[in-house]
């Protein structure tokens, strides 16, 4: 029961698409900028333990809030420990936490929405109600209650945002299920005899999967954002290991006397999301296929 | 139009229930035994039991949810540990600073989202557009926390011009309480205009193409006109609608913002609270913000249908 006849119709369109909308995306200039910085990033945090920095946790008692100078080119913190190799460090945290959060919110998302669009019935109306629920308590207020309450860590605040981003999926990826489900293709399969699971994965999922790329890497933005505000409220990342948030919540501490410290943490968290948010506005440009 | 409301109130309880479920059983997610959790410092056996009494540890926890709903309904929030106030005083205390600050940060993001919007649709693929863009996409990136202390830096560290944190009520000092608020107001407000400029310029961009613009052009009105009394006006409903969701947002930025500009609200309510262990207060504050969002929600429906000549049209 593998032999599709004439269901491979639908998947030719993907490819056409696919190509196009990559195309599409490499004459985007903005989304080329987006993807630069977040490249860059990327092999930042990769890099980490492979580049000539300084440890991020050794301090120096002869070298505290020293202004960004040739030994430190972005000054070192409160307990003279350098910002650049923490920073560096940092993005590692924060970039994981972004990727792994959405990780969590896509794995449990999307199939939820897929059973819930697909099935119908008390079981979508069970699955939308929790999703309506946990898209009731704002994203960062859910976060920080479930940090609190599991506990201050850095893999906690990934769970937190990501139960706390997951809904979006669900919503999202029903959506999309409710709207190919009437598809000739769709009903072609299921009067072939293939089994839901075989439809879903191979007719259903495949339309599912250029919304959700696009939602996934904005929201990879937004968990950045969410991580980086836990940690600036102790929620997030511990001491002594680096996070940009929490190098700004010490930092806010020290305004006047090293206003350094407060200057490179949030400038990354910003270039980093600004990233992010640039490639998935491309992403939905170039997938949506309204726009010829 | 009632029988609509009812039907969006009849999917809102169900919600709020579950909603109800999950902050109840956060509290079963802390480790160990809850009653020397909620008891503090307190290690006296007899308090522990009459806390378990109290709190009903000791029946099954559905029993529990029943007794903590049915005093929740009653307006029973439970008791801060730490002030032994009732969690409703605390939360209707905090509240209005929470809202003063929401209402200016909205009208903040209303003055510079949405003419912004109009502008950048009326000039579509010009610089102006290309620029309010960028502007737009990099007010939705600034963590506001982080813009938070670098405008303090700037203007109360070296300029000087407005305090860095404190508050002061509008009844008592109206000129001091919105010396105090505009910055964590302008802080809050930046990412919402963001937003509400990106939905006006798509909404107008939608309405720009419509039928009745070109004819109100072609009739040789004035283009200020068309633009505001033929486009906005129809652009208007996506972006009423938006703004009340926009309320769930606006909480949860307000948490930072309070945090860092050191102002006495809701959001600083839960944060205080989370490091003092002070879990009906999170678990009070997590329920309110719920059924805030919930009734926005609402709100929005009902906006919506009141907005739309076509769905009023239905009734």
């Amino acid at each position: 029961m593998t032999t599709s006849i004439d269901l491979n119709a639908p998947e030719t369109d993907g490819v056409r698409l696919e190509s196009r909308a990559w195309k599409k995306l490499k004459s985007n200039k903005s989304a080329l900028v987006g993807c630069i910085i977040v490249t860059f990033f990327a092999l930042l945090a990769i890099l980490a333990p492979l580049l000539p920095i300084a440890d991020p946790i050794a301090t120096s008692w002869s070298a505290v809030r020293k202004a960004p100078s040739a030994a430190h080119w972005l000054g070192t913190d409160e307990i003279g420990r350098d910002i650049l190799s923490r920073m560096i460090w940092g993005a590692q945290a924060s970039l994981m936490a972004g990727v792994v959060s959405v990780f969590i919110a896509v794995l449990v998302g999307v199939p939820f929405g897929l059973i819930s669009g697909y099935f119908g019935g008390w079981v979508d109306q069970a699955i939308s109600r929790v999703a309506d629920a946990l898209l009731a308590t704002p994203f960062l207020i859910l976060a920080i209650a479930l940090a609190a309450f599991l506990g201050p860590s850095l893999s906690n605040a990934m769970i937190a945002i990501g139960l706390s981003a997951m809904p979006i999926f669900v919503r999202l990826t029903r959506g999309q299920v409710l709207s190919v489900k009437t598809e000739d293709y769709v009903e072609g399969a299921r009067a072939i005899g293939l089994t839901d699971f075989a439809i879903i994965s191979r007719y259903i999922l495949p339309n599912v999967f250029a919304p959700v790329l696009v939602q996934a890497t904005l929201t990879v933005a937004t968990a950045i954002i969410a991580e980086a505000s836990l940690s600036f409220l102790g929620l997030g990342q511990q001491a002594p290991s680096p996070s940009w948030g929490s190098m700004l919540n010490v930092a806010k501490n020290f305004m006047t006397q090293a206003p350094w410290m407060a200057w490179w943490p949030g400038a990354a968290i910003f270039l980093v999301v600004l990233g992010f948010n640039l490639l998935g506005d491309g992403l939905r440009d170039a997938l949506d296929p309204r726009e010829g | 139009m009632l029988s609509y409301i009812a039907r969006r109130l009849a999917i809102a309880i169900p919600t709020l229930i579950l909603v109800s479920i999950f902050v109840f059983v956060l509290q079963k997610l802390l480790p160990g035994d809850p009653a020397l959790v909620l008891a503090g410092e307190e290690r006296d056996p007899q308090m522990l039991e009459f806390i378990r009494e109290k709190y009903r540890l000791n029946d099954p926890i559905i029993y529990q949810y029943v007794y903590w709903m049915k005093a929740m309904l009653q307006g029973d929030l439970g008791v801060s540990l730490r002030t032994n106030q009732p969690v409703l005083e605390l939360i209707g205390d905090k509240l209005p600073v929470t809202i003063q600050l929401a209402t200016m940060a909205m009208i903040i993001a209303f003055v510079i989202g949405i003419p912004t919007g109009i502008l950048s649709a009326v000039k579509k693929g010009t610089a102006i557009d290309y620029i309010a863009n960028i502007v737009a996409l990099s007010g939705l990136s600034i963590p506001n926390f982080w813009l938070g202390i670098m405008l303090i830096l700037l203007v109360s560290v070296n300029l000087g011009w407005l305090p860095a944190s404190g508050y002061e009520s509008p009844f008592v000092d109206l000129g001091r309480s919105l010396k105090t608020m505009i910055m964590p107001a302008f802080v809050l407000g930046t990412a919402l205009a963001a937003t509400l400029m990106r939905h006006t310029r798509s909404a107008m961009l939608g309405v720009l193409k419509a039928d009745y613009v070109r004819t109100a052009r072609a009739k040789g009105l004035n283009e200020t006109i068309v633009i505001i009394k033929h486009a906005f006006r129809n652009a208007l409903l996506p972006i009423v609608t938006l703004s009340a969701l926009l309320f769930g947002e606006l909480l949860a930025g307000a948490v930072l913002t309070e945090q860092i500009f050191t102002i006495p609200g809701f959001g600083k309510l839960i944060v205080d609270a989370v490091f003092t262990r002070d879990y009906a207060v999170v678990q009070g504050v997590v329920m309110c913000t719920a059924a805030g969002f919930i009734l926005m929600n609402l709100i929005a429906d009902v906006l919506y249908f009141l907005l739309n000549p076509r769905m009023r049209a239905s009734l």
